[in-house]
């Protein structure tokens, strides 16, 4: 196989330089490093996907079914750090940012090339001292992945390595939000105006500053927490004056703008696939444009509505949900905007596109029991209970996941020249599609009914729709199970896809499948848009 | 892969200042954590914040903060000495810089001795006696001043390398970006100092 590859396609920046393994690991190409973004990810997302099925093993039948307690909390702490931390936050841009920002901009790299490295540098380092935190020191920690105190400050458990890992990821995150402002303001082509830059862009621009401006707040309070433990200054220990819920404060200003850092760029890529399968411009370019900063602002001022239950005056009460349910506004938008833009469309279900379809179905789904959530009264009901479990699943596998997929779809016959199975893909996602309902929904009927999160047992009225859930888990899990090998197959030795297999319109696309190593030629100057599609030409094309 | 094409890309400085700043940034917010918990504690407890400060060394601060200030000054003297061409100013002035980072954190060491050897310091039994108020602002104020005096650290080993690049030369009067960014570095260092000083030894 491998010695007809080389004469069968031109290999382009995967071509082996001579360098080995240290071609890779120390190169600065852009789309080097999207790709060792792509394995480490998607490695730490198959762990952590692991972990959460052996949770709902657990949870299958009330009482000890596969592990003991301690190893129950161990468990959803790690499932918990892993997904937001090592998946969630880094996947879009590192991987889908990293190969196809600089291309979207007709650009030959990011601005700081060398920094980028870096970046990649410092997540594996995070993510080993993640992994590393399993096996030294008191064990592995159990404080979930919020790291609440007064718990994390004295369980006797790793929190401290856990914590510092956290601390250098959130290092990693910083700058690659730094170097996408930097390279979306200085290096777009000749012609790649504001107006023509693509929609994944500007979500991208978006999240990079939410990245910069929430992250520094969470690297002091995970420090704090690591600094309370070695040195107990009592910053957050009610018996020496400090206050615990100052530490939910600090710790959800950072985290709930993270929830947009996680599923902004996602909205990015379903605003490229929609339009290049519904054969359409985008209906709204700039409002789907501006409501990613709209996203952005507001989100950062809602973080009061994970404390409803902590202890806080009536008025911030009130003033957090009130703000919970302006960004709405902006996350609608978007919503309408695609449909609007589905609507007489020439629609192709290629498997990105089932991918961005059940997008927004899923978010959508996740973003109304955000609602829910949102208004003070009903989270009374809901708060830490199996709805909330059910809620950002929905929005951040439901929702980021699964246009994360589409992404890899999308972009897989770019990246790699060759083509996957479409048979196999669809059948893939119809069972992803189906063991998520299964089982997350089967959670937001358990929380309503009262179910609380992170108990590792649980009352015998609730054991139907456990058993259900844990089913629908085992779908959900033999999907992605077919989905990975379907992809890892397709790389390897799937059909050769051409240089632009869906015919998009977009920078990339005009390139060779692979790209080049070194992008566009010197002269490219851009005339159009990203999204000039023109629904009759096709179809006459077509006819 | 053409490796070397894409380290030489065409440097860039407009971009490269731009990234420095937006870094700067996401330090003040670092920093802003903890000034965000100082006011709050602040309001919770001006009494005992006043009552502890009292016990700070004025005068070791105020002298930290002059040298610091002498340290923005030697930075910025160098650049615009490496720009008019002569190197070996630049490069004094840079040893000078660095210098004034060393006796900043001998000065802080000389401080925290005298009040550990008191027996203030988190978590020590003597501390922990006191009112609420006081464990908090000393809790605040080691892990403040500790968060900057790394910063001190981290700034003054860059300098000091930026002296070894001018003087080898990789550095120069038409390539000075890293001088630059250094530069602002330091003046951040100095600009946090500027707001940890009033707030910790002279508010109260
Ligand atoms: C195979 C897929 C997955 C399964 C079966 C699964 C299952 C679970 C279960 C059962 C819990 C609840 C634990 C408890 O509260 O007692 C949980 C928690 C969690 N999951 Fe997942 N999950 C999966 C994928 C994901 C993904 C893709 C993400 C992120 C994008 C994610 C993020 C989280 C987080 C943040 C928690 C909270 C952990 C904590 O409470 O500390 N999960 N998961
Ligand atoms: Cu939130």
């Amino acid at each position: 196989m491998a010695a007809n590859d080389s004469t069968t396609i031109d290999r382009g920046f995967l071509a082996p330089t001579g360098n080995g393994l240290f071609g890779w690991i120390f190169s600065t190409d852009h789309k080097r490093i999207g790709l060792l973004y792509m394995y480490a990810v998607l490695t730490f997302f198959i762990v952590g996907a692991a972990l959460g099925v052996t949770i709902r093993l657990e949870l299958m039948a009330p009482g000890e079914t596969i592990v003991s307690a301690q190893t129950y909390n161990a468990l959803f702490t790690l499932h918990g750090v892993i997904m937001v931390f090592l998946f969630i936050i880094p996947g879009v841009p590192g991987i889908f940012g990293n190969l196809f920002l600089p291309l979207h901009l007709g650009a030959n790299d990011v601005a700081f090339p060398r920094l980028n490295l870096l970046s990649w540098w410092l997540y594996i380092i995070g993510a080993c001292m993640a992994l590393g935190s399993l096996f030294s020191g008191g064990g592995p920690p159990d404080t979930g992945w919020t790291f609440y105190v007064p718990f994390s400050v004295q369980t006797t458990t790793n929190v401290s390595l856990a914590a510092f890992a956290v601390f250098v990821l959130g290092f990693s995150s910083i700058l690659t939000g730094l170097n996408f402002i930097t390279t979306v303001h200085r290096l777009r082509a000749p012609g790649v105006t504001w107006g023509r830059v693509t929609l994944f862009v500007w979500s991208l621009y978006a999240t990079a500053w939410v990245q910069l401006l929430a992250t520094p707040i969470l690297a002091i309070t995970v420090s704090l927490v690591v600094l309370e433990r070695i040195l107990g200054a009592g910053l957050f220990d009610p018996s020496k004056g400090g206050d615990p819920i100052m530490f939910q404060h600090l710790f959800w200003i950072y985290s709930h703008p993270a929830v947009y850092i996680m599923v902004l760029p996602g909205m990015g890529i379903i605003s490229e696939i929609i339009p290049a399968f519904a054969r359409k411009p985008i209906f709204g370019y700039w409002a789907v444009a501006f409501s990613s900063l709209g996203i952005a602002a507001a989100g950062s001022l809602v973080w009061g509505h994970h404390m409803f239950v902590s202890g806080m005056s009536d008025m911030a009460i009130l003033v957090f949900s009130l703000l919970t349910f302006i960004v709405a506004i902006p996350s609608a938008v978007k919503v309408f905007n695609w449909v609007a833009t589905l609507y007489k469309g020439s629609i192709s279900l290629e498997p990105p596109m089932l991918y961005a379809l059940s997008f927004i179905f899923l978010f959508s789904l996740g973003g109304l029991t955000g609602l829910i959530l949102g208004s003070a009264a009903t989270d009374v009901h809901v708060h830490d209970t199996h709805f909330v479990v059910g809620h950002f699943h929905y929005v951040m596998f439901g929702g980021t996941g699964f246009a994360f997929f589409g992404a890899m779809h999308y972009w897989f016959p770019k990246i790699f020249g060759r083509m996957y199975n479409k048979k196999i893909a669809t059948i893939a996602w119809a069972l992803m599609f189906a063991g998520f309902n299964i089982l997350y929904f089967s959670m937001k009927i358990l929380g309503l009914r009262g179910m609380p999160r992170r108990y590792y047992d649980y009352l015998p009225e609730y054991a139907d729709l456990n058993m259900i859930a844990t089913i629908g888990s085992w779908i959900l899990a033999a999907g992605l199970v077919l989905m990975f090998v379907n992809i890892i197959r397709g790389s390897r030795s799937g059909l050769l896809a051409g240089d632009n297999p869906w015919g998009s319109l977009t920078l990339e696309w005009t390139l060779s499948s692979p790209p080049p190593a070194e992008n566009f030629p010197d002269d490219l100057v851009v005339d159009r848009g990203p999204y000039d599609y023109d629904a009759r030409d096709y179809k006459a094309q077509e006819g | 892969m053409k490796e070397a094409e894409h380290a030489t890309v065409q440097k860039d400085y407009a971009g490269a200042k731009l990234g420095m700043w937006l870094f700067l940034y996401t330090e003040i917010l670092l920093f802003g954590g903890l000034f965000v918990l100082y006011s709050v504690y602040l309001q919770r407890y001006p009494r005992e914040f006043a009552a502890a400060a009292a016990d700070l060394n004025i005068v070791l601060g105020a002298v930290n903060t002059v040298i610091l200030l002498t340290g923005s000054l030697l930075v910025a003297i160098s650049i615009t000495a490496l720009r008019r061409g002569s190197v070996r100013l630049a490069q004094w002035m840079l040893w000078g810089s660095v210098l004034t980072g060393i006796v900043f954190l001998i000065n802080k060491y000389i401080e925290w001795s005298a009040e550990i050897s008191h027996g203030i310091y988190p978590g020590s039994p003597i501390l922990d006696q006191k009112e609420n108020g006081e464990i908090i602002f000393f809790g605040l104020y080691y892990i403040t001043l500790g968060l900057h005096g790394l910063h001190v650290l981290i700034g003054a080993v860059l300098l000091a390398f930026m002296a070894v690049y001018v003087a080898t030369g990789s550095v120069h009067r038409d390539d000075f970006i890293k001088l630059e960014n250094t530069g602002l570095y330091w003046h951040l260092v100095d600009l946090v100092w500027i707001f940890i000083f009033p707030l910790y030894y002279l508010l109260l």
